[in-house]
C-alpha cells in the first residue's frame, strides 16, 4: 500500500544523526556546565537536516530525487539510489536555491534579531510567539502536502493522498493550528496586549468538547473518502478553520497565572504537530524530535500542575481566580505592621542567613539587578544569603531561575523549594519580593482555600519576613487573602520592588 | 519505511524524551522550552521539500513561508537558548562585585 519511496540509506542515517544531536541537546540541560554544548549539538543537528533535506530534493543538486519517490529515476543519469545516486552533471536548480535562501535569511534575520534585543522579562511572550511559528509552520506544510501530495510521496496508486497519510497530515494540520491559535492569545495574554483575566464564555465545555469531537469526526470522514486530492474535498480545510478557532477557545479561559501550565501545554503541542508531520513524511529527524518536545512540554505541564496541587484538566477547564476579583472587598483591614527601608537594612545587616523569595512582581518591577546588588552587599557583610525559587513563580518554567543568572546570581545560591524548605528555621530574614501565594500558609491549613494542598514556603518560621508589596490592596493572583502579611514577625515593605530594594541598598551603604 | 516501523520509532523516542526531560534540573527550565523550541523547528524539512518541489505553485508558497517561519524559529530559538545559557556560565565565578566571598554557598 505505500509507495515505493526507496529512501538512500545515508540519507536515513543524516536524519537519524540529527535526530540524536537533538536528543543530546537536552541532555546537555542537565547541568549548566554542559548546557552550552548541548544547543551547540542542537544547532549541528538542524544544520544536518536542512542540509540533507537540500541535497535530496532541490531538483538537479546532489542526491537528486524525482517529486518524492527519492532516486526512482535519477536525472542526468547516475546510479540508482541503491547505490548512492549522484547526478551526472551537478546542476541544481538555482532558482529554488535562492527563493529558499532568501526565505531562511529573512526569518533568520528577524529571529536573530529578536533573540538578542529582547528583554529577560519577557521571555514568556517571546516562547509563546515561537510557539504560535511551529504551530502556523506546520499548518503551512500540511497544506503543502495536501496541494502537491506528489511531492511528498503520500500519493496512493489510485492518484488519491494515501489513508494513513491523510489521518496524519489531518491531526499535524489540526494541532499545528490548535498551537499557532492558542498561542497567539497566550501571547497577547501575556504581552498585555489583552487582559491576563479568564474569559469565561456559556457553556464553553460544550463547545469546546463538540468542536474537538466534530475535529476528529471530520479527520474520519476526510480519511474514509473516495476522493481526497486537492479541490476535491473541502474536509481537510474545515479541519483546520475548527482547529484554529479550538485553539482559540481553549486559551480564553485560562488566567493569567496559569500561564506556566500553557505556555508547557502548547510546547508540548508544538511537538506532537511536528511529530505528526514527521508520520507523513516518514522522517526520523522529525518524529525523534517531535516526540521529545511533546513529551517535554507534558513534562513539564505536570510538573506545573504539581507545584499548584491542581490537576491538568482543571487548568485546562481554566476559571481559575475569576470569582475572586468580586470577593475581595468587602473585608475589614486587619493590623499590620509597616517598615521603612532602614528598618529592612539594619535588620538585614544584622542577619546571619536570609533568604530571597522572588517573585513574579519581582519580573515586572524589573528588580533582579538591584537585588543581586543587595545580596552582594549583605554577602560582604558576612550575611549567608540563598535564593528560593517555586516551580510555578513567574510566568513560564524556571522564569526566575533565568532572571536571577541575568543579574549574575550565582546558581549555587538559587535553591528549588523542597531542597530550602526545611531552612526556614533557621532563618533570620525570609525577603519576599513579588511573591504572594507561594508562602501563603493558608495552603497548608485553610481546606476552603482555593490554593489548599499547594507546596508553600514555611516563611512563617523565620524570625522576620519582608514583604516587599506595592499596597495592602491587591491580594495574589489566587484572589486570597494572606495571613503571612499580619504575623507579629512580619514587616511590610510598602513601595515598587525595585525602588524598595534600591533604597535598602543605599541604606545598606551608610 | 512502513507505519509500524515509525510508530515504533516514534514510540521510543517518547521514553527517551521522558527520561531526559526529567534530568534537566529546573534551573533550566526556560532554556528547555526555548531549546524544544528551535529543534521542532525541524518542521523546516517539510517547508523545504514544498519549497523545492515542482507541480504545484501554491503549495511551493506555502512552503517557502513555512521556511521562513520555522527560521525565525530556529535562528531565534538557537540564539536566546545561547544567550541565556550564557548568563548561566558567568556565575561560574565569583562576581566581580563582591569582594568577600561569601562562606554560605554549598
Amino acid at each position: 500500500m505505500e509507495p515505493t519511496v526507496t529512501v538512500n540509506p545515508w540519507v536515513a542515517v543524516a536524519y537519524l544523526a540529527s535526530g540524536v544531536l537533538f536528543i543530546l541537546a537536552l541532555r546537555g540541560l542537565s547541568s549548566p556546565a554542559t548546557s552550552r554544548t548541548g544547543n551547540r549539538f542542537g544547532m549541528i543537528g538542524m544544520l544536518i537536516a536542512v542540509v540533507t533535506t537540500l541535497v535530496t530534493h532541490v531538483p538537479g543538486s546532489l542526491l537528486n530525487p524525482t517529486q518524492g519517490t527519492l532516486c526512482s529515476h535519477p536525472v542526468g543519469g547516475g546510479t540508482n539510489c541503491h547505490g548512492f545516486t549522484y547526478a551526472a552533471a551537478f546542476a541544481p536548480d538555482w532558482t529554488t536555491i535562492v527563493e529558499i535562501l532568501i526565505a531562511i535569511a529573512i526569518g533568520g534575520t528577524i529571529g536573530f534579531i529578536t533573540a538578542r534585543k529582547i528583554q529577560m522579562t519577557a521571555m514568556p511572550q517571546l516562547v509563546a510567539a515561537f510557539h504560535s511559528l511551529v504551530g502556523l509552520a506546520a499548518v503551512l506544510v500540511a497544506v503543502a502536502a495536501f496541494l502537491n501530495p506528489g511531492a511528498f510521496g503520500i500519493l496512493g496508486a489510485d492518484g488519491n493522498i494515501l489513508t494513513v497519510s491523510r489521518i496524519e497530515m489531518s491531526l499535524g494540520a489540526a494541532i499545528g493550528a490548535i498551537t499557532f491559535s492558542g498561542s497567539v492569545i497566550a501571547f497577547a495574554k501575556l504581552n498585555g496586549n489583552m487582559s491576563g483575566a479568564p474569559i469565561i464564555l456559556p457553556a464553553r465545555h460544550v463547545i469546546n468538547l463538540g468542536t474537538l469531537a466534530a475535529i476528529l469526526v471530520l479527520t474520519g470522514m476526510f480519511a474514509a473518502s473516495a476522493h481526497a486530492g486537492p479541490g476535491e474535498n473541502n474536509l481537510f480545510w474545515i479541519v483546520i478553520a475548527l482547529s484554529f478557532a479550538i485553539g482559540f477557545l481553549l486559551i480564553i479561559p485560562i488566567g493569567g497565572a496559569d500561564m506556566p501550565v500553557v505556555v508547557s501545554m502548547l510546547n508540548s503541542y508544538s511537538g506532537w504537530a511536528a511529530a505528526a508531520m514527521g508520520f507523513t513524511l516518514h522522517n526520523t529527524a522529525m518524529i525523534i524530535t517531535g516526540a521529545l518536545v511533546g513529551s517535554s512540554g507534558a513534562i513539564l505541564s505536570y510538573i506545573m500542575c504539581r507545584a499548584m496541587n491542581r490537576s491538568f484538566i482543571s487548568v485546562i477547564a481554566g476559571g481559575f481566580g475569576a470569582a475572586s476579583a468580586v470577593g475581595g472587598e468587602a473585608k475589614e483591614q486587619r493590623p499590620y505592621k509597616r517598615g521603612s527601608a532602614e528598618d529592612a537594612a539594619f535588620l538585614l545587616k544584622e542577619a546571619e542567613n536570609v533568604i530571597i523569595i522572588p517573585g513574579y512582581g519581582m519580573a515586572v518591577a524589573q528588580a533582579q539587578h538591584v537585588l543581586r546588588e543587595m545580596g552582594d552587599i549583605l554577602k560582604a557583610h558576612g550575611v549567608n544569603v540563598k535564593y528560593a525559587i517555586h516551580p510555578v513563580a513567574g510566568r513560564m518554567p524556571g522564569h526566575m531561575n533565568v532572571l536571577l543568572a541575568e543579574a549574575n546570581v550565582p546558581y549555587d545560591e538559587v535553591f528549588e523549594l523542597e531542597d530550602i524548605n526545611h531552612e526556614f528555621s533557621q532563618c533570620d530574614v525570609a525577603f519576599i519580593i513579588g511573591a504572594n501565594d507561594v508562602v501563603n500558609p493558608a495552603a497548608k491549613t485553610d481546606k476552603s482555600s482555593p490554593i489548599y494542598g499547594m507546596p508553600v514556603f514555611d516563611v512563617e518560621k523565620a524570625k522576620t519576613i519582608m514583604f516587599i508589596k506595592r499596597s495592602m490592596s491587591g491580594v495574589g493572583y489566587s484572589g486570597v487573602d494572606n495571613d503571612v502579611f499580619y504575623l507579629d514577625q512580619t514587616m511590610m515593605l510598602l513601595a515598587d520592588a525595585k525602588k524598595m530594594v534600591e533604597e535598602i541598598n543605599k541604606a545598606l551603604a551608610d | 519505511m512502513d507505519f509500524i516501523s515509525i510508530l515504533s520509532i516514534f514510540v521510543l523516542a517518547c521514553f527517551v524524551g521522558y527520561y531526559v526531560v526529567w534530568s534537566v534540573t529546573p534551573a533550566l527550565h526556560t532554556p528547555l522550552m526555548s531549546v524544544t523550541n528551535a529543534i521542532s523547528s525541524v518542521i523546516v524539512v517539510g517547508a523545504l521539500i514544498a519549497s523545492a518541489a515542482a507541480g504545484s505553485a501554491s503549495s511551493k508558497w506555502f512552503g517557502l513561508v513555512a521556511v521562513a517561519l520555522a527560521s525565525v524559529n530556529i535562528f531565534g530559538g538557537f540564539a536566546v537558548t545561547a544567550r541565556m545559557l550564557a548568563m548561566y556560565k558567568k556565575k561560574e565565578r565569583p562576581a566581580p562585585k563582591t569582594p568577600v566571598e561569601s562562606q554560605g554557598a554549598k
